[in-house]
């Protein structure tokens, strides 16, 4: 994923539906109830003046260039620079902006994975998840499944993502809040300490950022 | 008492690893979001938000899928209060479908 938008449409109808034919290209199927309901809604903002088809247009690129690319940028300056681990470790936002990255508003806690420690968050209330810095979460992120058993059979549920964790290694697991999100920092593979930064962030997923897997040289 | 949405601890089936690549629509109802919700505006809060999600109750929060509840919520706490009408909302919503069905 990068910064590029996920189709191609998106640039031209930020403002849609004002006035424009229905685009079957991007919404495949029958207008739903919701569907009709969410451009309404959009509509009727833009024409209060609450906010304009511009600044909607411009927050749907702005969605689109969130990446799991940036929390990966900082998880691979942390490996190379301790002190900017440690910083990361103190207030993950400030550091972010260190590298010129908007974390945003929301605090975010960095929990660093060790073999002896393994980190993976989860919200079991909704979905709070830290997308400035990894984009939107995924679909079994806000499943049911997922948020019930995570708290409950961590061992289990990490082997069903394929990640199975020796017995004497402790789970940590992060129940983020609408006020406190949370980033694991997964441990630096073995074998990559020629990498330079760019090489190491290659290696960095999205999921060794939530903590349901480990991260591997190949 | 343990309210719906609180599903820490309960069981549940596997987790489906399974993904879809958001909709243009699921893109707007977020966007709608982070606008009413910024800085700028502070009409919404991420927890006015989960408290819109949490009233829609057990039968309704399972029916619908996840932007489904989002807009829902973020409609109803709009209503509540009065940046937009039941009614405008209707009639809004009558045009957008008169114009997706009259379109080619």
């Amino acid at each position: 994923m990068g910064s590029e938008h996920g189709h191609d449409h998106e640039h031209d109808h930020g403002d849609w539906p004002y006035p424009h034919p229905k685009q079957p290209d991007l919404e495949d199927g029958p207008l739903t109830h919701h569907m009709a309901m969410t451009e309404a809604v959009a509509e009727l903002l833009i024409d209060k003046g609450i906010f304009s088809a511009d600044e909607f247009r411009r927050q749907l690129e702005l969605m689109d260039s969130k990446s799991p690319a940036e929390g990966a940028r900082m998880v691979a300056r942390a490996w190379a620079d301790p002190d900017f681990k440690a910083h990361m470790l103190e207030d993950v936002n400030a550091a972010a902006k260190e590298m010129d990255i908007d974390a945003g508003g929301i605090p975010i806690m960095a929990v660093e994975n060790t073999p002896d420690v393994h980190n993976v968050i989860v919200c079991t209330l909704c979905s709070c998840y830290p997308r400035n810095l990894i984009g939107l979460p995924p679909d079994w992120y806000k499943s049911r499944a997922y948020r019930s058993r995570m708290v409950r059979e961590p061992r289990a549920v990490l082997a069903e993502f394929g990640t199975v964790l020796p017995d004497d290694v402790e789970i940590r697991v992060h129940d983020s809040t609408a006020d406190l999100r949370y980033l694991v920092i997964p441990r630096r593979p073995e074998g990559t300490e020629g990498m330079d930064e760019e090489a190491l962030t290659a290696l960095v997923t999205r999921d060794s950022l939530i903590g349901v897997t480990h991260l591997k040289t190949e | 008492m343990r309210r719906h949405h609180d599903m820490g601890g309960q069981d549940a089936g596997p987790v489906d690893p399974a993904e879809h690549n958001h909709a243009p629509w699921e893109k707007r109802v977020d966007a709608i979001m982070r606008l009413v919700g910024d800085e700028k505006r502070q009409l919404l809060r991420v927890d006015e938000l989960r408290r819109g999600i949490e009233e829609l109750g057990p039968g309704v929060y399972d029916e619908l899928n996840y932007y489904e509840r989002w807009i829902s919520s973020i409609t109803n706490i709009l209503i509540e209060k009065g940046v937009i009408s039941i009614d405008e909302l209707g009639r809004r919503m009558e045009d957008v479908k008169a114009r997706w069905e009259a379109s080619p």
